[in-house]
């Protein structure tokens, strides 16, 4: 049918526009990878996002917020009740006032956000060299392609910077970066977090993986939802509109035939 | 215009309830079977009941974002953060409400180039064109308020450009900009009454809506032969010829839409939207939502001032002749059934028109694309084309085409070719 053909082309062309607006200043794009999530019908993978949850644990939380996550959303890694709450209890948190009227503090509970590193931005930067280590709930959203950049990102270093680019002593040269030099020392080394046993080995790219996993579900965290009810809906839809279609077909039958409805013959 | 039906309906409440207001007899007359509609509408004429069930979707899926919605600057994100996280179904509501804006304005797209095509705007359907333009307009006002609210970069940004515009203009200009942001920047107050107007302007479209369909009822539907009705013959019932084509269109035009919402609710946004609002770190470049891609190509198309050469003495700065620009090619659209001089109403019979009609399709196209594209190399170059041809179109062409093109002879009636196509 032309008329869908020229529907379609005005769809495709209008991603296509979006796509092709965002810019990026950095020497490399993000390479590719896999993702569970992938695809209409993708799923988190739930080992990956537990090895992710411990991969941001153990090395990203020293200095990056995750001012959307709560602990009780751990259950969607798959964790029970007592497992989050275990969870919680390693973390402090602000308290009500005592009756005094003084500062307490608390055990976290499954309904606390993840505490942040730091107490305001500018501590925050006062630890870092004048850098402030973004929030990073919804990064894989807020970076054109994410999820790979994330991962490009975080495995990007160790290249040299191209000949005349002044990298400045306290920072690293990261290709996948805007401007190239980051204020962030590379975050994965061997080694850096210890796997449980029956998990894949704990390399950099293999840390890397994961903890985007669990960044993307942080940052996403209904896509489950989302593609299980999509599918029903749009299978209810396609189904609604050859309905449609053939209801038409024949009650637009009359007029095909040359029907007059308004005069005698 | 069709004679007026009355209903008289056999129940007997009803039949009561209708004697004193018969809102039946309204439904059958404008949209029911006492509507006699050309036989030969075709799928291009969805688009209308298409964009009025967008404007339904988007009142219903913003009323229930509302009530979860904070319009406050340290609060905003969060909010929305909220209803995509923790508010029931919430996840489903925003990007439908998000993705929605776009399907209303491809929808509405659609529309407009239809009527290019087939010369709906000429007499006698010339206030019915107006009107539509007065709900593009308002659509364009909702679409950029709405943008701002989750308060993201480009939400922050994108109003701080937008309404800087409003700068140029002589004497009045930093008023009104002061007036808009009720301030002296985009802040707290900008945004509280970017949300009061961004809830009232949907129930403005609304209401010019019912007075399109209206003219619609008075002048008829036009139709893709462009000659008007001439007899019984040549036309149907709107319902069920028409309701179940439109519903087959809806059928069509959801799909697409839920793929989006389920399956790639991202694809139309902007990534750095979900970093909140800073006003002290400026993105890398500022682009507004896709569709007003090709206006603001327009709006940046103008880099010159216009003055007496060789001296410093200026009578329009560029800034000025842009924004200029860019409202005059929508305000241009109202004079179109007067610009365009021609007789023969559908570019089925106008073989130059047609060609010219897809030339400044390609153009809108460019134009769009430039508008995505940071300001260099070639692309103000490509805009500035872009822009005099958008001009060139309904200033010089159509004007003329009217007095020199060779027009096809028209078809004697509308049902004839289309019984002789049944034989």
């Amino acid at each position: 049918m032309k008329f869908t053909k020229h529907l379609a082309i005005a769809l495709v062309s209008v991603v296509g526009i979006a796509g092709a607006a965002m810019a990026s200043g950095a020497d490399k794009h993000p390479e590719k990878q896999k993702w569970s999530s992938d695809g209409p019908l993708g799923q988190y993978d739930q080992a990956s996002l537990q090895r992710g949850w411990q991969v941001y644990k153990q090395v990203c939380s020293s200095c990056h917020a995750l001012k959307y996550f709560r602990f009780r959303n751990l259950a969607d890694l798959g964790y029970n009740v007592d497992e989050i709450k275990a969870f919680a209890q390693e973390y402090e948190v602000a308290g009500e006032p005592d009756d005094a009227g003084d500062e307490t503090v608390r055990a976290a509970l499954p309904q606390d956000v993840f505490p942040s590193p730091f107490a305001n931005d500018n501590a925050a930067r006062a630890s870092n060299g004048g850098a402030l280590p973004p929030d990073l709930s919804l990064m894989t959203r807020a970076r054109h392609d994410g999820k790979n950049y994330m991962y490009s990102l975080i495995t990007g270093y160790g290249t040299k910077a191209p000949e005349g680019r002044e990298i400045a002593a306290d920072k690293s040269y990261n290709p996948y970066f805007k401007g190239g030099q980051i204020s962030m020392a590379p975050p994965l080394f061997e080694g850096a977090v210890e796997y449980d046993a029956g998990q894949p080995e704990a390399t950099p790219e293999q840390m890397a993986h994961d903890v985007v996993e669990f960044l993307s579900y942080v940052g996403d965290p209904t896509l489950g939802q989302r593609h299980e009810l999509g599918f029903k809906v749009i299978a209810f839809l396609l189904l609604m509109t050859i309905i449609f279609f053939f209801s038409m077909k024949k009650i637009w039958r009359s007029v095909k035939a040359g029907k007059n409805f308004y005069e005698e013959e | 215009m069709a004679e007026w039906e009355t209903i008289a309906p056999k129940n007997k409440a009803l039949g009561w309830f209708e004697e004193r207001l018969p809102i039946l007899s309204l439904v059958h007359n404008v949209v029911g079977p006492g509507t006699p509609t050309p036989r030969n509408l075709n799928y291009w004429w969805n688009f209308g009941s298409l964009a009025g069930l967008m404007l339904v979707v988007q009142i219903i899926s913003g009323i229930v974002l509302a009530m979860h919605y904070t319009p406050d600057t340290a609060l905003a994100f969060d909010s929305v953060e909220r209803i995509t996280r923790d508010v029931n179904y919430g996840w489903l509501i925003r990007p439908m409400h998000a993705n929605g804006a776009s399907f209303f304005f491809i929808a509405v797209y659609i529309h407009i180039l239809r009527g290019l095509y087939y010369g709906s705007y000429k007499a006698p359907r010339e206030v019915l064109w107006m009107l539509g333009l007065v709900i593009f307009l308002l659509m364009m006002a909702t679409a950029f308020m709405g943008y701002v609210l989750p308060w993201g970069q480009m939400s922050f940004w994108g109003a701080t450009v937008i309404t800087n515009l409003f700068s140029a203009i002589p004497v009045v200009g930093d008023s009104i900009v002061t007036l808009l942001w009720g301030g002296f920047s985009v802040d707290n107050p900008t945004l509280n009454r970017f949300f009061s107007l961004h809830f009232l302007l949907p129930f403005v479209i609304l209401g010019v809506v019912i007075l399109h369909i209206w003219a619609k009822k008075v002048s008829d539907s036009g139709n893709p032969l462009g000659i008007e009705v001439k007899s019984g013959a040549d036309q149907i019932p709107f319902h069920p010829f028409y309701t179940i084509k439109d519903a087959f269109g809806v059928g069509v035009f959801f799909t697409i839409f839920a793929t989006f919402i389920f399956f790639m609710p991202d694809a139309m946004g902007h990534p750095d939207n979900f970093i909140p609002a800073d006003s002290l770190v400026t993105p890398d470049s500022i682009v507004p939502e896709w569709y007003f891609l090709p206006f603001y190509a327009i709006l940046r198309s103008i880099t010159f001032d216009i003055g007496i050469p060789g001296t410093d003495i200026v009578f329009i700065p560029a800034k000025l002749l842009g924004v200029i620009a860019m409202f005059a090619s929508i305000l241009l659209l109202f004079a179109l059934p007067w610009l365009d001089t021609s007789k023969v109403r559908s570019a089925r019979f106008r073989p130059v028109y047609k060609i010219l009609f897809w030339v400044f399709v390609a153009v809108m196209v460019l134009l769009t694309i430039v508008g995505g594209k940071k300001p260099e190399g070639i692309w103000p170059v490509l805009g500035l084309l872009g822009t005099a041809y958008y001009f060139a179109h309904f200033l010089i062409f159509l004007p003329l085409l009217g007095k020199y093109e060779k027009t096809l002879p028209l078809p004697e009636s509308i049902s004839n070719p289309v019984i002789k196509a049944a034989e």
